[in-house]
């Protein structure tokens, strides 16, 4: 087959748009539209890698930390929220044999994503609106550096995101809970017990265990929902803050910025955004290396009791772990820095260590496996958090936080391994592990950049993140510029690593294109010929 | 009590050999599951150790810092140690006001730095000449923020902000303002 034609029609013209049906397409959406933006981040990425070697003209500082603050929010909400939605909407009705509660509402949550991404994104372009990630209090109301037209509509991108993620959330619900038409009536309080981890603590009491009404993978979904669900409702009250003042300032009112305590409400913050850091990410990270792992081996999960109970612990765990943040917070009370920040975070090491073993368990009971697409991003993804999860809790330390916090190495060894390694590695092989299904059998272009794209991702992503983190420990803070290139060894190196990520990303990208053709990346955004609810065509 | 030097020192040798390992156990494993095999569960044994292991672990790392970490003790009983001297600094419009162009401070006292913000959340840390960080914390505006230190090494050391302040706060440095001298020798 000629170049052009593969290009148009994909690899062997095997995929064929018209075939699949509203959920295959549905999922199939939410992940072109994540991988687009995780190609932002990339550029991003670079783009800050490149300023902070030599500030190149076309870029202002003003813009260097517009795109800062804008980085880790598409990363996140257009990108890691975009695929996990498509899988997690597509997997709980595969897992719970039923059809999705609603597929009209899937498709708009992916509209609320993409376009409230666009907005946040572009408005910080614009106008350089950069309180970054943290907003604490009250630089996001600091009018003197930043635009309040930029910053509302910033914040406004942001609502919108939050209000496709609690649609999410609410078909994720009904769709464990609710009874199809014309099947038997559903026991939706039992299925949210056991959903939740309520039946199985129970148990714990009981001399005649119930049985598991939902499957192990559903219950990390489920968990991991929750979080998202507290999560959204603090962003929004924040966002919603945040606008109150912008408005006020448009209106021709200052509104005292000093009516809001600072160090309670970066208390609130912390709690909310350790609800995905600390809560979600781990727990459906867990869930899908448990799914992954079993779909791989064809067996069932190692230790499957203790893994349900575990991310259970992990969802308490979440709520409590937040102040290892305010470690470096001399008016944060003792009592919680050490709880809090140090003994309850300690926890994670083990509900994430257990997740690594049994995963690696799972896997040793079914050798010889075959060192498949899926298996080995899989073993990627465990070990970027065998690496990340020991280096957060080495800085959740009240001695090493000293020395530690707002460096480098917080988010190079911690959070861009956790993120890229982990996160992104494990989302890597379930699209891998999908692309068969959600394509009707469309074959991989090419199995060579395959293995560039994992090559060029694991040593790009550990690379990045170890000089990164060598920089740190030599006190080159995170946030901040170093105009007389005090930091610049480690910098061109952890670009060098970088740019292995954008080729390992390209590779990728070029070969899903190539596998599915244009014509079939375009016919994915068309309405579905086949009509109704099922997963695949019949 | 020893320099924050020589404990970034030992957790750059720790991580570094667990990286290691780390990353050759995953390697062999790779390789391993791949090869013909019984196909049987771990033995739950060894899960159980596991568990036991990472317990331990995970408590254990921070009652060894809090005992050899000298600082950690120290930061946590701050409030009933009187120290030898104390720096009153604010921060206003992302710069820092000192109570005098150079605070000199005697090696071995215990010196104790009670930093204001008027407006904005900032960061106070102390660098050394090769810009490594001795110390750090932050500067929350409506609330105390004081952190107590002992110096073990004469030298002369800058402060800079270390919370993220907008673009502007790039520029809160403050070079070569903290001086602590032997006052039995000269600093070299």
């Amino acid at each position: 087959m000629s170049f052009i034609k593969t290009l148009m029609n994909g690899e062997e013209g095997l995929f064929k748009g018209d075939t699949l049906t509203p959920m295959q397409k549905m999922a199939l959406r939410f992940v072109v539209i994540g991988l687009v933006y995780y190609g932002f981040v990339v550029i991003e990425g670079m783009l800050m890698r490149i300023f902070e070697v030599t500030p190149v003209s076309f870029i202002s500082q003003p813009q260097f930390f517009a795109i800062m603050t804008a980085h880790p929010l598409v990363g996140i909400f257009g990108s890691t929220y975009s695929i996990v939605f498509g899988a997690f909407l597509f997997l709980v009705p595969f897992l719970m044999k039923k059809p999705l509660w609603s597929i009209k509402m899937a498709n708009w949550t992916l509209v609320f994503v993409a376009v409230g991404t666009f907005v946040f994104w572009f408005a910080g372009f614009l106008s350089h609106y950069a309180p970054l990630y943290t907003l604490y209090w009250p630089l996001p109301a600091d009018f003197n550096q930043f635009s309040v037209v930029g910053g509302t509509f910033f914040i406004t991108g942001i609502a919108l995101v939050m209000v496709g993620t609690a649609l999410f959330i609410l078909n994720i619900f009904k769709t464990i809970t609710y009874t199809p038409e014309g099947w038997e009536k559903q026991p939706s309080g039992a299925l949210l017990g056991s959903a939740l981890g309520i039946s199985g603590f129970k148990n714990l009491f009981r001399k005649n265990k119930k049985e598991h009404l939902v499957s192990l993978p559903v219950a990390a979904i489920a968990r991991g929902t929750v979080d998202m669900a507290f999560n959204t409702a603090i962003i929004l009250f924040t966002g919603v803050l945040i606008l109150i003042y912008m408005v006020g300032s448009m209106l021709g009112f200052d509104l005292k910025t000093t009516a809001i305590d600072a160090l309670l409400y970066k208390n609130w913050f912390w709690w909310g955004l350790d609800l995905i850091a600390d809560g979600l990410v781990l727990i459906f990270v867990a869930g899908t290396w448990y799914l992954l792992a079993t779909l791989i081996t064809g067996k069932k999960l190692f230790m499957e009791n203790i893994a349900r109970a575990a991310l259970l612990v992990e969802l308490v765990v979440s709520w409590t772990v937040w102040s290892h943040h305010l470690l470096s917070d001399q008016a944060q009370p003792g009592i919680l820095k050490v709880l809090s920040g140090e003994m309850v975070t300690a926890f994670e090491l083990i509900t994430q260590g257990l997740a690594f073993f049994i995963t690696l368990a799972t896997l040793w009971s079914a050798r010889p496996l075959k060192m498949t697409n899926p298996l080995k991003f899989l073993l990627g993804g465990l070990l970027g958090f065998a690496l990340a999860v020991p280096a957060g809790i080495m800085q959740a330390d009240v001695g090493l936080n000293r020395i530690l916090h707002n460096t480098q190495w917080v988010i190079g060894p911690h959070v861009h391994v956790a993120i890229l390694v982990g996160l992104t590695m494990t989302l890597y092989s379930a699209i891998y592990f999908l692309f068969p299904i959600l394509t009707n059998g469309a074959k991989m272009y090419s199995q060579k950049l395959v293995n560039i794209h994992f090559w060029c991702h694991l040593i790009g992503g550990i690379g990045m993140g170890a000089f990164m983190g060598m920089a740190g420990l030599k006190g080159m803070l995170r946030r901040s510029l170093y105009v007389e290139g005090e930091f610049n060894t480690y910098m061109v190196l952890a670009a060098l690593c970088g740019t292995l990520l954008l080729i390992g990303f390209l590779a990728f990208f070029y070969n899903i294109v190539m596998s599915v053709g244009i014509k079939g990346a375009i016919n994915i955004f068309l309405p579905a010929k086949l009509k109704g609810k099922n997963l695949l065509p019949e | 009590m020893v320099d924050s030097s020589v404990v970034i020192n030992g957790q750059t040798l720790a991580y570094t050999f667990y990286c290691i390992v780390i990353i050759l156990l995953m390697a062999w494993f790779a390789y391993m599951v791949t090869k013909s095999g019984t196909g049987t569960f771990v033995k739950p044994a060894i899960f159980y150790t596991f568990v036991g292991f990472l317990t331990v672990l995970g408590v254990s790392l921070h009652i060894i810092t809090y005992n050899t970490i000298p600082w950690a003790a120290m930061d946590l009983n701050r409030a009933n140690i009187t120290p030898d001297k104390t720096f009153v600094i604010t921060v206003q419009d992302h710069k820092f006001t000192l109570p005098s162009s150079k605070m000199v401070v005697n090696l071995n006292d215990k010196v104790l730095f009670d930093v204001k913000s008027s407006d904005l959340t900032y960061g106070f840390g102390l660098f050394r000449k090769d810009n490594s960080m001795m110390f750090q914390m932050q500067v929350v505006p409506g609330h105390r923020n004081d952190i107590l230190w002992q110096f073990t090494k004469a030298g002369i050391y800058t402060i800079r902000s270390t919370e993220y302040s907008g673009p502007k706060g790039v520029f809160m440095i403050e070079k070569d303002v903290v001086e602590v001298v032997d006052p039995n020798g000269t600093i070299k």
